[in-house]
């Protein structure tokens, strides 16, 4: 009876999180399937209305913009470039350093640790106009790479996986270089493999982290062709409804990826398996 | 360290070269950028610099907006991180009891996390709006609540949209942490005290000490970098500038006031915080907590 008492108690608690996280999301939902002059008359709706296919069509393909150079699918398009990149870039070079660092018995392996992980201290945000300035110089801005290589600068990965390549046992390199192998074979043939839910956990950690920038693509892009989709939330204009659709749209990508490869991901960074 | 490794060759730097390229044209030439900034003041033309020692430095601390937004951030990290760690250990501590049902409820709230935070300021814009806004109808039939106005309902307004997004992450890792806790220690504990409350506080609760001070360095993280987004889009600051966080302000002031001295030296005295915070995370806290 007690233990009923207790889940029913877990149960109630989770369902009221799930309220407070759902809710929200979903009367933007509702209410960007309405007309404006519903929603300025009545507010923000609970129930479906019948115009999701008038205003998410319209959000899509409207030319937007202060030139009316850009529309919402040319800024996902943008924001899958950017993201995708981040996630490739800076997973590549995270594990091929990581690699360095672990397996090679390097001179100054020390310095170049804390070369690399210092990094993580100084977050974009607080260098942001002289990263800038750098692009300006080396004529990056307004570019797919402006957008993307910046962010990959990062060491975050790289930490994840030489924690990782820590608890791979000693017995791989020394069966590995038994059978002939390189470093590069051992690195490709042995490691990569070994290192997969990693790997697809790092790349949907930067995919998302891509994705979801904010100040840095709002910065770099003075043309609106560059334009990614979160920073367009607050350059597009448009009346409320096609607001709405606009900010459910723009949620879809990275929620999705988090939703299927829920697995993957938390077996990764948790390491459980 | 490993017992076997390769030799020392020039194939390691093959591995560390493109990381380290990118990191020392896009992250260190910048930062050598932010320093010379700091210690220089630009004419006001464009034409020079020259160099001012501290100036910039003695000018924001002069500068009682500086230390609004020094106040605000402090307080915003340390609300969001008890709202955020507290609710997350709820609802984690639910999750892990419950016997049915353990992966939908983890689906369900696992999502918001991947929401950029300035989509979420967006949204909150429509709950706080003076013109539909549940929240803001809600709270002003409550106390008069005005976010235009008052300072504290600009907390209050901040601090939910700053909170929601983050209860998920805090959960996420929770979670991963009781799981990670051995059945047998839970089971002896259960032998050796049947109030539950109580056994949660004296054996659990300890053994999540790693997970809790990590994630208290991931909250501030979040609050100091990754909620420009959410003031941007939200309060930008109202009433007054007291909702500006110091990342937000040093943006403005360099963005808006071309003030690259001033921005540069803001974001050294942070780069200072970050510091302090992560050796004050190595050496007080990480030597006094038991790793199971």
């Amino acid at each position: 009876m007690t233990r009923f008492i207790t889940s029913s108690f877990s149960h109630l608690i989770l369902l009221i999180g799930i309220l407070i996280m759902v809710v929200p999301v979903w009367m933007i939902f509702a209410s960007s399937t309405h007309t404006s002059s519903m929603i300025n008359m009545n507010g923000l709706q609970m129930f479906l209305g019948d115009s999701f296919y008038e205003n998410y069509l319209r959000v899509l393909l409207y030319q937007g913009g202060f030139f009316k150079e850009i529309t919402a699918l040319k800024m996902f398009f943008n924001s899958f470039i950017m993201a995708t990149g981040v996630a490739i870039l800076s997973v590549v070079t995270s594990l091929m350093a990581a690699y360095a660092l672990v397996y090679y018995r390097i001179k100054h392996a020390t310095l170049l640790f804390w070369i690399i992980f210092i990094t993580i201290l100084v977050p974009l945000e607080l260098r942001i106009f002289p990263t800038y300035s750098v692009m300006a110089e080396l004529n990056l801005v307004n570019s797919y790479f402006g957008l993307i290589v910046p962010i990959s600068a990062s060491a975050i990965a790289t930490l994840f996986f030489r924690q990782f390549y820590k608890t791979v046992p000693d017995e791989l390199l020394e069966s590995a270089k038994l059978d002939g192998a390189n470093t590069w074979r051992f690195f490709v043939d042995f490691l990569i493999p070994l290192s997969k839910t990693m790997i697809v956990a790092m790349l949907i950690f930067m995919f998302v982290f891509g994705y979801n920038q904010y100040l840095w693509p709002l910065l770099v892009t003075t043309s609106e062709q560059y334009w990614t989709v979160v920073m367009g939330l607050k350059m597009m204009s448009g009346s409320i409804v096609h607001r709405f659709a606009f900010v459910i749209m723009s949620m879809v990508p990275p929620i999705l990826i988090i939703i299927v490869l829920q697995k993957h991901f938390i077996k990764g960074v948790f390491q459980d398996k | 360290m490993k017992k076997v490794q390769f030799k020392s060759s020039y194939s390691q730097y093959l591995f560390l070269a493109p990381q380290l390229g990118i990191l020392l044209i896009f992250l260190y030439w910048p930062i050598i950028q932010t320093f010379k900034d700091a210690f220089t003041m630009q004419d006001a033309f464009g034409f020079g610099a020259t160099f001012v020692w501290f100036d910039n430095f003695l000018f924001i601390f002069d500068d009682p907006a500086y230390f609004i937004a020094f106040k605000f951030t402090i307080i915003y990290s340390f609300v969001i991180t008890l709202i955020t760690g507290s609710i997350g250990l709820l609802l984690a501590v639910q999750a892990n009891n419950v016997m049915h049902g353990k992966s939908t409820y983890k689906t369900l709230l696992i999502w918001p996390y991947a929401i950029a935070p300035a989509v979420v300021g967006v949204m909150a814009n429509y709950f706080f709006s003076e013109r539909f806004g549940l929240l803001y109808h809600l709270f002003h039939e409550l106390w008069g609540f005005n976010w235009y106005e008052s300072v504290f309902d600009s907390y209050i307004y901040v601090i939910i949209a700053g909170s929601w997004k983050q209860i998920s992450a805090n959960f996420i890792f929770f979670l991963a942490g009781l799981q990670a806790i051995q059945k047998s220690v839970i089971e002896a504990s259960m032998i050796d005290c049947k109030n539950s409350f109580r056994r949660f506080w004296t054996i659990t609760f300890p053994l999540l000490m790693p997970t809790t001070f990590f994630l208290i360095i991931i909250n501030i993280t979040y609050a100091f970098f990754d909620t420009f987004g959410i003031i941007d889009t939200t309060t930008i600051g109202a009433p007054s500038g007291e909702t500006r966080t110091l990342v937000y302000k040093a943006y403005m002031d360099g963005f808006r006031g071309l003030d690259l001295g001033s921005a540069g030296a803001q974001s050294i005295m942070m780069m200072l915080i970050v510091l302090v915070i992560t050796i004050f995370q190595f050496r007080y806290i990480e030597g006094k907590i038991h790793y199971n």
